[in-house]
């Protein structure tokens, strides 16, 4: 992929890789410690594939007294530290260093607790995200958050993402549902945040991990809310003749007090592509597709979709089917959930971007990216989360084809600043990592951004966990503590004084 | 009497700081004052009333968004968004019954400031689950803003999250953006009657625990049970309730009730009674008036109950229950330390955190009201304070003495 700027190597630190190896070995002895190319090269990428790097060195801790430890000597000695769940980040938050230390948390893969009288689950963060719904399903319980990735990802990416899946709208993201976590600090200080509790007695500093991307500290155990699963879940399919009367459906349904646990949209290419790879049944004459699904007590659900369906009869559908049996919700899933893969049968390679818009503003939006897409000849499918707006464009290229990398991820830029201009953001729930990184300042001035350096300023003043990420520019911290008043002698005439 | 600073806006605000900057004077935030009694008791020179900065910029029912200025009247956004059939979700409450003071006041930022959350709690969060997006003045009397105004947004940190429930002592946020969301089209309540404390957390556990969807739970012991509805006096009340369509309430009503039949005769209650119930325990209704100190506890709902029972073994305390057991609202004897190392160390047993709600303001001068952090926790706060505000304009010590 293009070049990306990352903080140059500390010659210095190389140049003691012996030694911090040999300091790391001693603080989690046998296999713990990874120091061999071939052997560190699974960890080079993570889910952002295009970008590779070695790091310095692998190490698999498999207590919080040696993450304390690690993180202590490693802030001692001025080492960067990246932190790494399962590696499925899609915008490169856990992209290693070269002249840092890799720190995997894969062996922390326990659930230490289920406690169903509190509704919690208390997990170490190597645990997935769909291992935590696994624990508890036996009573009848799950986790909610549900990313795609959910086989693979771990609770303590999720948190270091603040992920969200095709049900947010209704049961929030990670951040809605995750109630403590137990992390090290930087300096090598243990804390815990939250509990089995609500909220938070002093500032939310729980709130404000969630979602760092890893930048300021390292969660070793997380509680987390569990939900007992509802009675039933119907889906309904719908087709339209344009994605105008889709948009308008989908506002219509909200509007009328109705929150679906799951809507999704997809546009032609994309339902065509999915429906090749997986025969869903999906209508292939349609130009966008819904898929509504309502979930809760039978006689909600039933009464709901009959409301669902009468809207989309008045919004233009010219097909609906609502699902008869389990079988058939799945299957009308099927294809949603596999349109990455199929997408990916069409095309060579192809490019996933993660905006969020404000609903009303998609056939705008669809009609801008068609544009684009004939300007930098590359085709494009789309699924949108439609419920809260997380629209993901597919921007078909060939890497092999000079130049078309490149040209993608132009193009993937200027989807991602109409977003921002139709009063969205950049990423909904894949993160800014390095991969959207140097677009942070569409949405933010520098004066926003500072602020939220200065929370990184409070946990990591010496910038040692996860540099490169997230911020365009890390400025040194005592830069930012700087105070540059003006105004002092102000009379202060204007503003009503009583 | 201290001076007021009036703003007009959000320029007039970050002229405001930095006036108090460049003059040594510290802020204290003021919207309509009904929440100026809880805290620490305010230490600041000049009083920066913001209930100027009022009016909603954006509201748009079917992308479920509202906007409004810091000073909006929170009663003003309720009947805006009532009359399209929605709501803010985390039922704020109305400090009015606990505090003294007049009805039906306070302002979305005072609202998101205390982060405020009612018996829905449980379902759908507090306000911080809410705040989508803010403008604010920082105590370097920088603007910045966050967030935005979409539901799923992981751009940058969420400083949405750390500036609800700050207390006003990180920025003067002058523009707010939240999540809204319908309002159920009906709702009913049932009552399990004459069950003692620990029954009810079992009993609440069992409700919470099923696919009912329950969206308040709550315990008022018999002593109190009168004072959220004079028609249930004299037994002790557990209340579970029960929103949304009307067939899907009354399906859950009948599976709760299957659910829940060992333990006798239940009540219902029906819409309207449900309403005044719910906004009676939103409101602490059962501990208003008095001259005992009162405390809001948090902690798991099964160690509520057990919490209690320790403390009341030890002193009188009046006391009711929200959010299936984990809030407990305790009500002690007056005395010099309001009971505060009674509480905190039974709450150091079973975890989670107190606040002293109603006390003399000397008595809050005088005990920690909020929870004691342990010290690399209290550093991380000393060090956000730092950034946001390193002279320590806004609102100094009113959550810890030197933030």
């Amino acid at each position: 992929m293009s070049a990306l700027k990352m903080p140059a190597p500390d010659a210095a630190v190389m140049a003691r890789r012996a030694e911090i190896v040999a300091a790391l070995r001693a603080i989690v002895p046998g296999e713990g410690v990874i120091a061999t190319e071939n052997e560190m090269r699974p960890y080079e990428s993570d889910g952002l594939t295009a970008y590779r790097q070695l790091p310095l060195v692998v190490v698999l801790p498999e207590t919080t007294a040696q993450v304390s430890q690690i993180l202590r000597y490693c802030s001692q000695n001025g080492i960067k530290v990246v932190p790494r769940g399962a590696g499925t980040s899609l915008s490169g938050g856990a992209l290693p260093l070269g002249d840092g230390v890799l720190l995997g948390l894969g062996k922390f893969n326990r659930v230490l607790e289920v406690d169903f009288d509190n509704r919690v689950a208390v997990v170490q963060p190597g645990v997935t995200n769909l291992a935590i719904t696994r624990a508890v399903e036996h009573e009848g319980f799950y986790y909610a958050p549900d990313p795609s990735s959910q086989i693979a990802c771990t609770i303590g990416g999720n948190v270091a993402e603040n992920s969200g899946g095709v049900h947010c709208l209704k049961y929030g993201l990670t951040t809605n549902n995750v109630l403590g976590v137990e992390m090290v600090l930087i300096n090598g200080d243990v804390i815990r945040l939250g509990g089995k509790h609500l909220d938070s007695g002093g500032y939310d500093l729980l709130g404000l991990v969630t979602g760092s991307e890893g930048l300021l500290g390292v969660v070793t155990e997380v509680t987390v809310r569990i939900l007992k699963k509802p009675e039933t879940a119907r889906a309904v399919l719908v087709g339209f003749p344009s994605s105008e009367a889709a948009g308008d459906c989908v506002a219509r349904i909200i509007g009328a007090g109705i929150i679906p646990g799951g809507m999704e949209m997809m546009d032609r290419p994309a339902i065509l592509a999915a429906e090749e790879f997986v025969h869903a049944g999906y209508p292939l004459d349609v130009e966008a597709l819904l898929i509504v699904e309502l979930d809760g007590p039978a006689a909600e659900v039933d009464h709901l979709l009959e409301r669902v369906a009468s809207i989309a009869k008045e919004c233009q559908a010219t097909t609906l089917r609502v699902s008869t049996s389990e079988e058939e919700r799945l299957l009308f899933w099927a294809g949603r959930k596999a349109a990455f893969p199929a997408v990916g049968r069409i095309s060579p390679d192809y490019y996933c971007m993660d905006g969020t818009i404000p609903r009303a503003r998609l056939p705008h939006v669809l009609a801008r990216m068609r544009e684009m897409s004939e300007k930098y000849g590359l085709r494009v499918a789309n699924v949108f989360h439609a419920g809260d707006g997380n629209l993901h464009p597919l921007i078909l290229y060939d890497a092999n084809k000079p130049g078309e990398l490149e040209r993608a991820e132009a193009f993937g830029s200027d989807i991602l600043r109409l977003c921002v201009e139709v009063g969205g953001v950049l990423t909904g729930e894949h993160g800014v990592g390095v991969e959207k990184r140097d677009l942070m300042p569409a949405m933010f001035s520098p004066v926003d951004l500072a602020h939220q350096q200065r929370v990184k300023c409070a946990f990591d003043s010496e910038g040692l966990l996860n540099p490169g990420k997230v911020f365009p520019q890390l400025h040194r911290c005592a830069e930012l503590g700087r105070m540059h008043i003006s105004g002092g002698r102000l009379p202060f005439p204007d503003i009503p004084r009583f | 009497m201290t001076d007021i600073l009036k703003p007009r806006d959000a320029a007039d605000v970050e002229e405001a700081v930095r006036w108090a900057l460049g003059a040594g004077k510290t802020l204290a935030l003021h919207g309509h004052g009904s929440k100026a009694a809880l805290g620490r008791p305010a230490q600041s020179d000049l009083t920066l009333d913001l209930s100027a900065l009022a009016g909603v910029t954006l509201y748009e029912p079917e992308e479920l968004v509202l906007s409004a200025r810091a000073g909006t009247p929170i009663a003003d956004i309720a009947a805006l968004l009532a009359s399209r059939g929605q709501e803010l979700a985390f039922e704020p409450l109305d400090h009015a019954a606990l505090l003294g003071g007049e009805a039906g006041r306070g302002t979305l930022a005072g609202t998101v400031a205390v982060n405020a959350a009612g018996p829905r709690r449980i379902k759908a969060g507090a306000a911080r689950d809410h705040v989508l997006g803010v403008n604010a003045v920082s105590g370097r009397g920088e603007t910045f803003k966050t967030g935005g105004r979409v539901v799923k947004n992981v751009t940058g940190y969420d400083l949405c999250k750390v500036l609800s429930g700050s207390w006003g002592t990180l920025a003067v946020m002058t523009e707010i953006t939240v999540k809204v969301l319908p309002r159920a089209e009906t709702e009913d309540t049932l009552l399990v009657r004459g069950e003692d404390e620990a029954a009810a957390a079992g009993t609440m556990a069992k409700a919470m625990g099923s696919s009912c969807e329950v969206s308040g739970a709550a315990h008022v012991p018999a002593a109190l049970a009168g004072r959220i509805d004079p028609a249930l006096a004299g037994r002790a009340v557990t209340a579970l309730r029960l929103e949304g369509v009307a067939p899907s309430v009354a399906h859950r009503r009948e599976l709760l009730e299957t659910l829940l039949r060992d333990r006798g005769p239940l009540e219902r209650l029906g819409e309207g009674r449900s309403r005044a119930l719910w906004t009676a325990l939103r409101d602490v209704a059962p501990l208003a008036g008095g001259d005992r100190v009162v405390w809001r506890l948090s902690t798991a709902p099964m160690h509520g109950h057990r919490m209690a029972a320790a403390i009341a073994a030890e002193t009188d305390a009046e006391r009711f229950y929200d959010w299936a057991g984990g809030l407990l609202w305790l009500a002690l004897p007056p005395g010099d330390d309001a009971g505060a190392a009674l509480v905190r160390r039974h709450l150091a047993a079973f975890g989670g955190h107190a606040t002293l709600v109603r006390a003399p303001a000397a008595v809050r001068a005088a005990v920690d009201v909020f929870e004691p952090q342990p010290e690399p926790v209290a550093a991380l706060t000393r060090r956000l304070k730092d950034g946001f505000d390193p002279q320590r304009v806004l609102e100094p010590g009113r959550m810890y003495a030197g933030v």
